[in-house]
């Protein structure tokens, strides 16, 4: 897989939201202030990412998929000491 | 016995709607609940089903075609018997009817719209209020929708600049004002608020959560849409409709749940025979319905048959809502945000998780006594889905 992570993760968010405009995605700022998600979003932002990283997030790491930045960096460390995934 | 299959009205405003594709053709054997066809509105395009079982024999409408609410759109050989779930008449009116073209529900169009339709070309609802907001005249566009019809896309070339993303929300917005003003002009709304303590219910959805993979697991909004179900089925005044000046209370309890769009408006789909499922199907069912409210292919069941309505503003946002009544619906429930706040226990002060709830009722059905019962009531299911 050559593709980078964060465009990974894009196409993943916009798979949960296509309701989103890909170009005003500001990805340091929260999804929540951009795009007016809740949690019924986050929830599916993490089944969908499951599905394609193959990470479980537990509900208490919800807030590392607050931004698109932290989501990156999140699975970034989750990946490395998960090899298998 | 033939059947006839009209167009429903998926709100209390809605006049007309424009048929955008029929998924059946004569001969085709149909069963109650199949999509008969595609419906645009004010509301997005609609999934309309088709509550009998039969056989499809006439189409009456073409593609394209904008008609008002109850013309029949289509005639089905079937079985009378089985007949429609929805016992609604708004939905199922007797056939009796003899002009195939006339509309059995008795919507008159207000008179501008009647009188634009005779001489205009044919407009889908959502381009006429998008022209409507931006000031452009309809009888200098060139439909290019099936048939002719003059689609919201026309709309937008003509009006600059383009904003393509603004449009539905144009016309979403005026069906919102249409509804709400119908609501605050006829319905005398009470409000009554209650505070409780939503700790036990947070740890027990927290200990479920943690044990679950993330596919199963269940937001708090579910639980609590579930308490408001069971308390409707059981306190008699708030699940129903007000019609012709009459409350007639409905058996089955069809939450509608307020589902915000990105960007601003929304729609309250409804969550049918939600007293009836269980917390993880409750999940299931609202997962897949707030899905296809922000993504397409609500049912018109859906959008007509809700008989109480939940709005939750969700985590994070207020610690009051102050919601308004759907028509012809006579209660809707606001959820707050559920906050850490000092809360007394056996006479000590302590951190709580606290959550607001509130009720509009109607004052032509209920009083706040029998209101706040159905608040009370909404409480200890609650607590019940806590242990």
């Amino acid at each position: 897989m050559t593709e980078p992570l964060a465009d990974r993760v894009l196409k993943v968010l916009l798979a949960v939201a296509p309701d989103i405009d890909a170009q005003a995605i500001v990805p340091e700022a929260s999804l929540r202030d951009q795009f007016d998600f809740d949690s019924m979003d986050t929830l599916q932002f993490a089944i969908a990412l499951k599905r394609e990283f193959g990470v479980d997030v537990p509900d208490s790491d919800f807030r590392e998929l607050a931004t698109l930045d932290r989501c990156v960096k999140y699975l970034a460390t989750r990946l490395a000491v998960q090899p298998g995934a | 016995m033939s059947v006839e299959f009209r167009m429903p009205s998926l709100g209390p405003d809605m006049e007309a709607g424009t048929l955008v594709e029929w998924r059946v053709s004569p001969g085709t054997a149909v069963h109650r609940g199949d999509v008969m066809a595609l419906v645009e509105t004010e509301k997005g395009i609609i999934d309309v089903e088709i509550f009998h079982d039969g056989t499809v024999e006439q189409l009456l409408v073409a593609k394209g075609a904008h008609v008002p609410v109850g013309t029949v759109l289509a005639i089905l050989s079937g079985d009378a018997h089985a007949t429609s779930r929805s016992a609604s008449a708004r939905e199922e009116p007797v056939a009796a009817a003899s002009s195939a073209a006339s509309p059995v529900v008795p919507v008159p169009p207000p008179a501008a719209a009647a009188a634009e339709s005779a001489s205009h070309p044919k407009v889908s609802p959502a381009a006429r209020a998008r022209a409507r907001a931006l000031g452009v005249d309809l009888q200098s566009l060139q439909g290019t929708g099936p048939g002719g019809v003059i689609t919201l896309a026309d709309v937008e070339r003509l009006a600059a600049p383009p904003s393509p993303s603004r449009a539905p929300q144009v016309a979403m917005r005026h069906a919102i004002a249409a509804a709400m003003s119908r609501a605050n002009r006829e319905i005398p709304h009470y409000y009554l608020a209650s505070t409780i303590d939503f700790t036990p219910l947070r740890a027990r959805l927290e200990a479920i959560n943690r044990s679950r993979a993330v596919e199963q697991r269940v937001l708090y909004a579910a639980a609590v849409i579930r308490a408001v179900a069971h308390a409707a089925r059981e306190i008699p005044g708030f699940n129903g409709h007000y019609r012709d000046e009459t409350f007639v209370p409905s058996v089955p309890v069809h939450v509608g749940v307020a589902v915000a769009q990105r960007g601003g408006g929304l729609v309250a789909p409804a969550l049918l025979d939600a007293a009836d499922k269980t917390l993880d199907e409750l999940m299931t069912a609202l997962s897949d319905l707030v899905a296809r409210a922000r993504g397409g292919h609500l049912r018109a069941s859906e959008l007509s048959l809700a008989t109480i309505t939940v709005t939750s503003l969700g985590e994070g946002s207020v610690e009051t809502v102050f919601p308004v009544i759907f028509p012809d619906q006579v209660a809707i429930v606001g959820v707050g945000s559920p906050t850490e706040r000092p809360w007394i226990v056996d006479g000590k002060v302590t951190a709580r998780w606290v959550l607001n709830l509130s009720l509009a009722g109607d004052h032509r059905v209920s009083d706040g006594r029998a209101g706040a019962r159905f608040l009370e009531r909404v409480a200890a299911r609650i607590v019940a889905e806590s242990t």
